[in-house]
């Protein structure tokens, strides 16, 4: 590193962004001084993007399926896939750009600020959130939530690593509440160009829209979208952009435990709470949605897999970690259900299991504490 | 022999650079150093001026605290030079020894007399070869411990092998085994591996077989699985090797610290045994370290919790291994980058060294001394880390309560039970690369000032 940029020198402000630069480019020279002498080749840029490339095979079907379902409105059945892909690329590409330079910048502003060295945590956060809102959304109010979830939830308690919520569902709950009009409904999930109309029959709704009505209305709702079991795990059909295709979310599921980055214990989990609480309501006649269904709707399958496994957020201990995956599938499907309010229950059931997170571990440690001070008094 | 316990969590490093089993030499060092710093918790004492001449086994140094406790010099000689630090803090009494070696004569005593063993003991300046825990630090001669734990063999990175530098030495160990019985139960860790061999058939003690990767070895480890530290009791452990020369002075009446030492490492040239003294200057490695001497980190232990000794430090009374490890000082183009980076280990699956660990079970790395990233606050779970600890403990819950400096977090987590060598695996895996050893032992170094 140049010495201007070092403390004293004329660019110091700049020194943490040199650093963040220079050390995405080459391993620096420094070695251990205190403790273990060796240490693993692993560092958390090693890890962060393993979790960015675990998330790019649903960005990639997202980007073609913003064009797709852009064809579909418009009636072009046969449109070609790379057209179908360039246009979701034109539409997306805005959101990575504004996600990335907004949560970047700021990143690197707070770690200057703090003294340290550039956390990699926000690679990943900026890669979810492009993925996880409406493909329209208006790119202000995506620069606004970004700014807020990095600021006050991750920057003021500390930085990557410090953070009780998970600042990418945290920037999809501020446009949530703030903006609930950009948020949901059937008018913003198609990404179309100014004076172009859908044509007759078809709709702009999510399937999820429908889980109210049961499963006739949802079968019935659009059939240009095809909303059968089949079309919702391929994934062509109306969503934020990345959440659709559970073959994609599937992959990124592969690689992340294949790699050890996520923990599968709380994808399981999170499966068994979905399916525990939609079996209930099926045979209690709640709804008439098979529980199956809930796992290929809505944004279930990204959620489990990318966003509840962050490993600041979620428990820190293996028992911790099967209740809160459970904790999480459970809470998406009552809120599905149960609360006609809020279509999709995923985002609210991450967050509240987030806020959870350290109470279960809480417990868990405490009852080996307790088990193990039992063996002293019959030792 | 009891139960086997077996051990899944933990981590054998494959590091290259093995000490082959054969004694390449004696080395009698030109100078013997007695470095109080090796000693956790005690206060120095000067006892001799430069210029004394002093016999292997003459007093050295005592506790301010315990004047009864006594450092002594392992070889007879003449002090050369006290060298002492910043605010006059001493480093280490330099003794240059005499051609024909004397020793102070200790006398009989018997060995089921514990006041006499314990006197003995304090006299010889083997008594700070008897480590307390909690804490880690020389035992104090008014307590009656539990019990006394030794481990009989080493599980470290590279670690010397007790049957080699110790197989000769049985009859001796028994005598010690024997002396502290009367102090204490005696409880003796051994591995599966080791059932059979030369350290099976000791009497008077408890045997405890274990089976696992590192730090299955470390006493610490073996004690919580035995029967764990709480709070307000007092265990003792001795290292094997020290246990010999305890059995030594028991039966001879003369202090021995002779050792043998696995000079090893990847940067080590024809790693092989020495046989030497503590204290002896790491300048008489010369012809293991060749050249590049300042390219290369010379430690007193093994790498992960051994001290950087430098071309001027000397060998630490407790170890016996020098581990020689390349400096990492080059920057690596697009390290992290790289789809494989098959030059480097990793026990993380984002790097596929583990999938290559099937196809090819005996590689061994040449790793250095890089960091290999730069530090960051803990972002992986406590469940990450615990996969290296096979303890009951949540380590990443221990480390923040010593960071917070909360006592009572810090008594719950476990800190009577772990020294810093036992979370040395989680700092080596550690992606933040925070330096967790140096953490757990400013905890015990808070536990032992508020709670004294």
């Amino acid at each position: 590193m140049n010495k201007i940029f070092e403390k004293g020198g004329k660019l110091y402000w700049l020194h943490s962004t040199i650093d963040a630069f220079e050390t995405f480019l080459r391993v620096p020279n420094t070695v251990s001084v205190k403790g273990a002498h060796l240490r693993d080749a692993v560092d958390l840029k090693r890890i962060m993007i393993i979790a960015v490339i675990a998330v790019l095979p649903a960005a990639v079907f997202g980007m073609w399926n913003v064009g797709y379902q852009h064809s579909l409105a418009l009636g072009v059945g046969g449109a070609h896939i790379l057209a179908n892909f360039w246009y979701g690329l034109l539409k997306t590409l805005p959101l990575f750009v504004v996600s990335y330079l907004v949560g970047l910048g700021i990143e690197f502003a707070s770690s200057q600020i703090r003294g340290e060295e550039v956390n990699e945590g926000y690679l990943v956060s900026g890669m979810l959130i492009p993925l996880i809102v409406p493909v329209d959304v208006p790119l202000w109010m995506l620069a606004i939530a970004v700014a807020f979830s990095v600021i006050f939830v991750k920057e003021v308690l500390g930085g990557t690593g410090m953070n009780i919520w998970n600042p990418a569902l945290v920037a999809r709950a501020f446009l949530f509440f703030s903006y609930p009009n950009q948020m949901s409904g059937s008018e913003v999930w198609i990404a179309m160009r100014k004076g172009e109309t859908m044509i007759d029959g078809a709709t702009g709704a999510t399937p999820i829209t429908f889980i109210g009505d049961g499963i006739d209305a949802l079968t019935g709702a659009g059939v240009q979208y095809g909303t059968s079991f089949w079309t919702m795990f391929w994934g062509g059909i109306p969503g934020s952009v990345g959440e659709t295709s559970v073959i994609a979310i599937l992959l990124g599921a592969a690689i992340l435990i294949f790699t050890g980055v996520a923990s599968w214990k709380i994808m399981a989990s999170s499966v068994a709470g979905a399916l525990f609480v939609g079996f209930i309501a099926t045979a209690t006649g709640i709804s008439d949605i098979p529980c199956w269904y809930h796992l290929v709707m809505g944004g279930f399958a990204f959620g489990t897999v990318f966003m509840a496994t962050d490993p600041v957020t979620s428990c820190q201990t293996e028992r911790g970690k099967w209740i809160y995956g459970f904790l999480i599938g459970a809470l998406c499907i009552i809120i599905r259900l149960w609360n006609p309010g809020y279509a999709e229950g995923m985002m609210l059931a991450i967050l509240l299991g987030n806020t959870f997170a350290p109470l279960i571990d809480h417990y868990v440690v405490n009852g080996r504490i307790a088990r193990r001070n039992k063996q002293v008094k019959t030792a | 022999m009891s139960a086997l316990i077996k051990l899944k969590h933990g981590l054998d490093i494959p590091l290259a650079g093995e000490a082959e089993r054969v004694v390449s030499r004696l080395v009698k060092p030109g100078t013997a150093a007695v470095c109080p710093s090796d000693f956790k918790g005690l206060a120095p004492r000067l006892l001799v001026h430069e210029g004394d001449h002093v016999l292997a086994g003459s007093p050295v140094l005592a506790d301010k605290k315990n004047p009864d406790i006594l450092v002594t010099a392992p070889l007879s000689g003449t002090v050369k030079e006290i060298v002492r630090g910043e605010k006059r803090k001493l480093l280490a009494v330099l003794i240059t020894p005499d051609e024909v070696q004397e020793s102070v004569d200790f006398g009989h005593v018997d060995v089921t007399d514990a006041a006499a063993v314990r006197d003995l003991l304090l006299k010889s300046g083997l008594w700070v070869s008897i480590i307390s825990r909690p804490y880690g630090i020389v035992a104090d001669p008014a307590v009656t411990p539990k019990a006394i734990f030794v481990s009989l063999f080493d599980t470290a990175p590279l670690a010397p092998d007790a049957e080699f530098t110790l197989g000769a030495k049985t009859g001796a160990m028994q005598t010690a085994i024997n002396a502290l019985s009367s102090i204490a139960k005696v409880h003796l860790g051994i591995c599966k591996c080791q059932e059979g061999g030369s350290f099976a058939g000791f009497e008077n003690a408890e045997y405890h077989v274990f089976q696992g990767k590192h730090p299955a070895g470390n006493v610490g480890v073996q004690i919580s699985h035995i029967d764990h530290i709480r709070k307000g009791e007092t265990v003792w452990t001795v290292s094997p090797m020290l246990l010999a020369a305890i059995g030594t002075l028991l039966g001879k009446g003369k202090l021995d610290l002779r050792r043998r030492v696995a000079i090893c490492g990847p940067a080590a040239i024809e790693p092989s045994y020495i046989e030497t003294w503590p204290g002896m200057p790491m300048s008489c490695l010369a012809g293991h370290i060749g050249t590049q001497a300042d390219g290369v980190r010379i430690i007193s232990g093994d790498v992960l919790s051994g001290r950087n000794a430098g071309c001027e430090g000397f060998l630490g009374f407790f170890d016996d291994q020098i581990t020689l490890v390349r400096e990492g000082r080059e920057y690596e183009l697009f390290g992290w980058l790289r789809p494989f980076r098959f030059n480097q280990y990793s026990a993380d699956h984002t790097y596929f060294n583990w999938c290559l660990g099937w196809l090819t079970p005996k590689r061994r790395y040449n790793m250095d001394t890089n960091l290999h990233g730069g530090p960051r606050a803990f972002v992986m779970s406590d469940s990450y880390y615990a996969k290296y600890l096979p303890m009951d403990i949540f380590p990443l819950y221990l480390v923040k309560a010593c960071l917070a400096g909360d006592i009572d977090k810090m008594e719950q987590f476990g800190i009577y039970e772990v020294l810093p060598e036992d979370l040395a695996l989680c700092e080596f895996i550690d992606p933040s690369k925070n330096y967790i050893q140096e953490i757990i032992s400013d905890g015990i170094d808070l536990m032992i000032k508020e709670m004294a």
